[in-house]
């Protein structure tokens, strides 16, 4: 049997007191576009934390690539959330994109990172997000949907087996949304793809399984939004699932009813 | 030329061109970082082990080097997890170690240091063997910069991904804040601890916004320190006022200036 990409039994954590999530268990198996949907504060960039070992988590057992949190960082590729870089720093989008070779512990922070080998798999990966014609630009002078594109390529760079995404839509327009899309479903021929959003926009075609997280997680095999899993994922009826209306034809998002249990759940 | 004549003259000079490699260095670490608060407060708090070292009557560099090294790492320890919450311990670190100087200043019996050369330093009075000191601390920042450049590079870029990678980030934290913990030590004496926050943040603030990588971002606040202490020790002999005054002077000014010019990117 191949080991899962991630798995998560009981686990529990929260902070300050407050239980960010309880009790939950997750399997991952290698190959697998999972949607990780939910409102904000519900915890799933928490999750992401935890698998990357970034927070630890009170109880339970986290094993992510078989290896324990933290212990992988050289085979994750992660797109963390959006706001957390400088928008002055002096780089590169190139140098930007290096960063992403650099290897975990202290042989990885030595010298002054230059090597025409790191340089090509730079610029592949920034051909890989189309955005090869910005590389000798500098980083603070591009658009959101650009910075996005450079720290997905970042997050590529070194070839990861498993790629975890928080949030990768933010700040990006629709168009651009599109895109992003069809990316991330064509990455996933060769990664485990995990992708972190609070919108339900995010579930497109090419996602394989989809997790909700609200302080508990419930996990659905097919890519199906159910009502009972907006509930759930949002909680309280008072809640619209529909979140965009346009002319024409219905988005395809809100799909039919799960028939194990008939969509609705006790 | 006539001004290079005096050995003071010339030692001031020197102080103030490795002040500005080591600020130009830590300088634009500490604005990248975004710990120039942090940096304030253990400038500050130094001020703790100068009337610590009076007080008991030991040597001054030594003492304030130990205690301003303690300082740096509580700070660092605070600051560790939440770098943006942190503001009020980092407030009460600057101001208690500064109180705790003064404090023992005034239980230390007959002469008394004046606070004035510690705010703006004295830069026309260094002594050669302060030079050497200097010179020494300067090697070796430059030789853990460039030692550990791609690592600081990676944690002032982005921490959480660093983190993610698996990079030593609180190693290279602590590093980090040592390093700035060390040189304004060496260099508060020279120019003063007004002097060493304003030699440390004017120059890479200009810089940061007109470079396209770190280490040039480094070399242009290096150069630009240079020109302000050197313009700045020029005007103090022309115009006969203080030196230390006279250099910030300068930099503010230009600093100023610089918000009116564009924001291009040079090499």
């Amino acid at each position: 049997m191949v080991e899962p990409v991630v798995a998560i039994t009981g686990l529990n954590f929260s902070f300050d007191g407050l239980p960010i999530l309880e009790n939950v268990d997750l399997q991952i198996e290698a190959g697998d576009f999972l949607a990780v949907l939910g409102p904000n504060g519900g915890g799933k960039s928490t999750l992401l934390k935890l698998m990357l070992g970034l927070l630890k988590a009170d109880s339970g057992v986290i094993r992510v690539l078989g290896q324990s949190p933290g212990e992988a960082g050289g085979r994750i590729g992660y797109l963390p959330q959006y706001t957390h870089v400088s928008t002055s720093f002096p780089i590169t989008v190139l140098d930007a994109v290096r960063m992403g070779l650099v290897q975990p512990g202290f042989r990885g922070i030595a010298g002054l990172m230059r090597s025409d080998g790191e340089m090509d798999k730079a610029r592949k990966a920034l051909a890989r997000v189309d955005m090869l014609g910005h590389a000798n630009r500098v980083l603070a002078g591009l658009s959101g949907g650009q910075k996005q594109r450079v720290f997905i390529a970042r997050a590529l760079v070194d070839e990861p087996e498993l790629l975890l995404l928080d949030e990768p839509t933010a700040s990006v327009d629709s168009t651009g949304r599109t895109s992003l899309f069809k990316l991330l479903v064509e990455l996933n021929t060769d990664m485990t793809v995990i992708m972190v959003s609070h919108d339900v926009s995010a579930l497109v075609s090419g996602v394989k399984s989809v997790a909700c997280v609200n302080r508990n997680l419930h996990f659905h095999q097919a890519p199906e939004l159910s009502g009972d899993m907006f509930k759930r994922a949002y909680g309280g009826e008072e809640c619209c699932p529909v979140e965009l209306v346009t002319h024409g034809h219905v988005p395809h998002r809100v799909l039919g009813l799960h028939p194990e249990d008939g969509g609705e759940d006790s | 030329m006539d001004i290079l004549g005096f050995e003071f003259m010339r030692n001031a000079l020197i102080a103030g061109l490795l002040a500005s490699l080591i600020c130009g260095i830590i300088g634009s670490l500490v604005v990248v970082n975004r710990i120039v608060f942090i940096s304030g407060g253990i400038a500050h708090a130094s001020y703790g082990g100068v009337g610590l070292a009076f007080f008991l009557g030991l040597p001054v560099l030594p003492v304030t080097t130990v205690f301003t090294i303690c300082a740096a790492l509580i700070m660092a320890r605070v600051t560790l997890h939440s770098r943006e919450r942190s503001d009020t311990v980092i407030g009460v670190i600057w101001a208690a170690g500064m109180a705790l100087g003064i404090i023992l200043l005034d239980f230390t019996p007959g002469y008394n240091v004046d606070l004035m050369s510690y705010l703006f330093g004295s830069i026309l009075a260094v002594p050669q063997s302060d030079l050497w000191i200097m010179g020494a601390m300067a090697c070796l920042v430059l030789v853990l910069v460039i030692l550990f450049y791609r690592g600081f590079l990676v944690m002032s870029f982005d921490e959480e991904f660093a983190r993610s990678r698996g990079v030593p980030v609180d190693f290279l934290y602590f590093l980090l804040i040592t390093m700035v913990g060390l040189c304004v030590v060496m260099i508060i004496r020279v120019v003063g601890l007004i002097l060493v926050i304003a030699l440390l943040t004017i120059p890479p603030y200009m810089a940061e916004r007109r470079t396209r990588s770190l280490s040039r971002m480094m070399t242009l606040s290096t150069l630009l320190s240079i020109l302000f202490t050197v313009t700045g020790l020029w005007l103090s002999y022309a115009v006969d006022i203080t030196s230390g005054a006279a250099i910030i002077a300068v930099a503010s000014v230009c600093f100023f200036l610089s918000l009116l010019l564009p924001d291009k990117r040079v090499g």
